[in-house]
C-alpha cells in the first residue's frame, strides 16, 4: 500500500478522488440518480448511507464504469470516468455487493486469476495473494473450493481480491450484510488499517455502526436525491441532539407535556421519541409520573437522524 | 447499432480465455474423454453396424466406404456442439449465476473483450476436440495427410462461427431451459440433416437448398474434403461462408451482450 500512500502524498490535497457533479442516471421512467453532486478527497472515507432503492448502487456503479451515466460530470482521480474507463478501473478496487467470487476456481487461485486481470505478471500475483490471505485471516484455506467458504469468509475473499492491484481508492457496496458479528469486526478493522495506510474509501451501507465507525463524512440518499451531508457526529447533533428518550404506550398526559414544553419528538402511536440536548431532567420526569409501560433514555445515534430523514416506512 | 463498441478490444481478451483455461485444466481427465470414445461408438455402431447394410457411398465422383464418409461429419459435428455448447450453456452460468462477468467488469477488463475471451474459449474447446478426434479416426486410416491437418485452423473458424451464434442466444434468453429451444430447433436439425450421415443429394431438391444455408452442412464439406485429401477451389465458397458468418455473428453478439448486461 505504500505506492498508494505516496501517490496521494504526491498529489496536491485539493485534488478530489473522486469528483461527482450534477450525477445523473436514468432507467426508463426511473430516476435512480437524481442531480447528486458529491466529492472524496484523499485518505477520506466517504459513506453513502440510504434505504434500499435510494440510488446507492447505482451512484457506484457509474463510478467503477459499471453502468453509463445518463447525464453530468464524473472524475475519478482527475480523469473522465466515461473517456477513460480502463486506466481508472486499473486503480480501483470494487467490493460488489453480490460476493461474484469465482466459484470454478479455489481461493487462492481467485486472487491469482483476479490479479492477471489486471496483467499483473504471475509471480508478483501469486506473493500478492498470499500476503492479502494472511490480511484477512483466510491462509488456511487457500486451497478450498471458494463455494466451501462460510458467508464471511467469502466476504472477507472479496475485500481481498478488491486489494489485489494494490488501489488507491477501495469502492465498497454494503460491503458487511449479512455477516456474522465477528467478521464484521473483522471487516471493519481492517477497513480501519487500509484507511490509517492512506487508502481513499467510498462505502455504501445501512449499518449505521458502520458509518459512524468508519467514515469521515456521510451522505444520506433517498430518492437519488442527497439528503443532507456531513461529519458522523454533526449529523447525529444537528438532526437528534444528544439524547434520546422512547416512550413506549405514551398516554393523552404525556404528549401534552411534550407540545408544551415544546421539544422535538415523533409519535409513532404506540411509542414517543423526545430528541432533546439534555434529557437528563425531563427523563426523571417522565420516568417519574408518565412511564407505564417502559421509558429509557439513551445516546443519539445516526439510525436516529437516518429514520428521522428517511422516514419510517417500508420500501420495496 | 453500437459497433464502436466492438473496437475496444485489447489482447487483454487473452485473460479471459486463461481464466477458462485454468478451470478446464483442473478437470481435464474427464474433458478429454467424451472427443476420445465418441469416434469409438459412432464409428463402431454406424461405421461397423450400418455400413454393413449401406456398403459404399457415391461421393465427388468417386465411390467411399461408409465409414470415410461418416468419420470426417463426427468431427464437424464436434466442431460445432463444443463452440455452440460453451458458449450457451456454460457461458451463461458464468454470467448469470455466478456472476463472473459482473467481476470481470469491476477490473481493466472490457465487456467485449471478455465476450472475445469467451468464444474464443468455445472456439479453443472445438480446436481440443478436432485435436483429440483426429488423432483416435486416424488410427483407423480414415485421414488424408497432410491436407487434413487443415481441419484443425477449420476448426477454430468453425468454432468462431458457432460460438458467437451460441452467444448471440445468451444474449437474448431469459433462463437456461430456454436453451432447449435453439437446441432443438437449430442444432438437431442440423446434426441430422447436414449431409452428416447420409448425402444431401438423397434430399429432394428443396431440401437441398435448406441445408446449403447451414453452416454445418459447410463445415461438414470442407472438413469431408480434406479428410480425402481434397484441396481445390471447391472448398472457397465454404470458407468464404464461414469468414462471412465470422464477420455478421461475432459483432452482433457483442453488440447483443452490450444491451443485456450494460444498464
Amino acid at each position: 500500500m505504500n505506492g498508494a500512500q505516496k501517490k496521494i502524498a504526491e498529489k496536491l490535497p485539493v485534488n478530489p478522488v473522486i469528483d461527482a457533479k450534477n450525477l445523473r442516471k436514468i432507467f426508463g421512467d426511473l430516476v435512480a440518480v437524481n442531480n447528486i453532486s458529491f466529492q472524496v478527497f484523499p485518505g477520506e472515507c466517504l459513506g453513502i448511507l440510504g434505504p434500499n432503492g435510494a440510488g446507492k448502487t447505482s451512484t457506484i456503479r457509474m463510478i467503477y464504469g459499471f453502468s453509463p451515466m445518463t447525464g453530468g460530470t464524473l472524475k475519478v482521480f482527475g480523469l473522465d470516468v466515461t473517456q477513460e474507463a480502463r486506466q481508472i478501473k486499473a486503480r480501483i478496487g470494487v467490493c460488489q455487493q453480490e460476493n461474484a467470487l469465482d466459484p470454478d476456481l479455489r481461493v487462492q487461485q481467485n486472487l491469482e486469476v483476479f490479479a492477471r486481470y489486471f496483467d499483473m505478471p504471475p509471480g508478483e500475483a501469486r506473493s500478492q495473494a498470499q500476503q492479502l490471505l494472511k490480511f484477512m485471516a483466510l491462509d488456511h484455506r487457500k486451497d478450498a473450493r471458494a463455494t466451501e467458504l462460510s458467508g464471511g469468509m467469502m466476504r472477507r475473499l472479496v475485500l481481498a481480491r478488491a486489494l489485489i492491484n494494490r488501489p488507491e481508492l477501495l469502492i465498497l457496496d454494503e460491503p458487511t450484510t449479512g455477516l456474522d458479528p465477528q467478521s464484521r469486526h473483522l471487516v471493519w478493522e481492517r477497513l480501519g488499517e487500509l484507511q490509517a495506510k492512506g487508502l481513499s474509501i467510498l462505502l455504501s451501507t445501512h449499518n449505521m455502526d458502520e458509518a459512524a465507525r468508519l467514515c469521515d463524512r456521510l451522505i444520506i440518499m433517498d430518492h437519488g436525491r442527497i439528503l443532507v451531508e456531513g461529519k458522523p457526529l454533526e449529523l447525529v447533533r444537528q438532526y437528534a441532539g444528544r439524547d434520546v428518550i422512547e416512550i413506549a404506550e405514551p398516554d393523552q398526559q404525556l404528549r401534552s407535556l411534550v407540545l408544551s414544553r415544546n421539544v422535538q419528538h415523533e409519535d409513532l402511536g404506540h411509542r414517543l421519541i423526545i430528541y432533546v440536548d439534555d434529557g437528563n431532567a425531563l427523563f426523571r420526569e417522565i420516568s417519574k409520573d408518565y412511564c407505564k409501560e417502559g421509558c429509557i433514555m439513551r445516546m443519539a445515534s445516526l439510525e436516529d437522524v437516518f429514520l428521522k430523514l428517511t422516514g419510517r416506512d417500508l420500501r420495496e | 447499432m453500437n459497433f464502436i463498441t466492438a473496437t475496444n478490444i485489447s489482447i487483454r481478451f487473452l485473460r479471459v480465455w486463461q481464466r477458462n483455461l485454468i478451470v478446464y485444466r483442473e478437470n481435464w481427465k474427464i474433458s478429454f474423454v467424451p472427443p476420445a470414445l465418441e469416434p469409438f461408438f459412432y464409428l463402431l455402431a454406424f461405421g461397423v453396424g450400418l455400413s454393413a447394410l449401406v456398403g459404399t457411398i457415391h461421393y465427388e465422383g468417386s465411390e467411399i466406404s461408409y465409414l470415410v464418409f461418416i468419420a470426417p461429419a463426427l468431427i464437424a459435428i464436434n466442431i460445432m456442439n463444443n463452440a455452440f455448447f460453451e458458449n450457451t450453456y456454460a457461458s451463461f452460468v458464468r454470467m448469470y449465476y455466478q456472476k463472473t462477468f459482473d467481476a470481470m467488469m469491476a477490473t481493466p477488463l472490457s465487456l467485449p473483450e471478455i465476450i472475445t475471451g469467451e468464444i474464443v474459449w468455445g472456439a479453443t474447446k472445438s480446436v481440443i476436440a478436432t485435436v483429440i478426434m483426429l488423432a483416435v479416426i486416424s488410427l483407423f486410416g480414415l485421414i488424408h495427410y497432410p491436407e487434413g491437418l487443415l481441419i484443425i485452423p477449420l476448426a477454430f473458424i468453425g468454432g468462431i462461427a458457432f460460438g458467437s451464434i451460441g452467444m448471440i442466444f445468451t444474449a437474448m434468453v431469459g433462463n437456461i431451459e430456454l436453451f432447449n429451444l435453439p437446441v432443438f430447433l437449430f442444432i438437431t436439425p442440423m446434426f441430422l440433416f447436414s449431409g452428416t450421415f447420409f448425402p444431401l443429394e438423397t434430399l429432394p431438391m428443396w431440401a437441398q437448398h435448406v441445408a446449403l444455408l447451414l453452416p454445418l452442412t459447410h463445415i461438414v464439406n470442407l472438413t469431408r474434403s480434406l479428410s480425402l485429401g481434397i484441396m481445390d477451389a471447391s472448398l472457397l465458397p465454404g470458407f468464404c461462408y464461414f469468414v462471412i458468418s465470422c464477420l455478421i455473428f461475432f459483432p452482433l453478439a457483442i453488440h447483443k451482450m452490450h444491451r443485456r448486461l450494460i444498464k
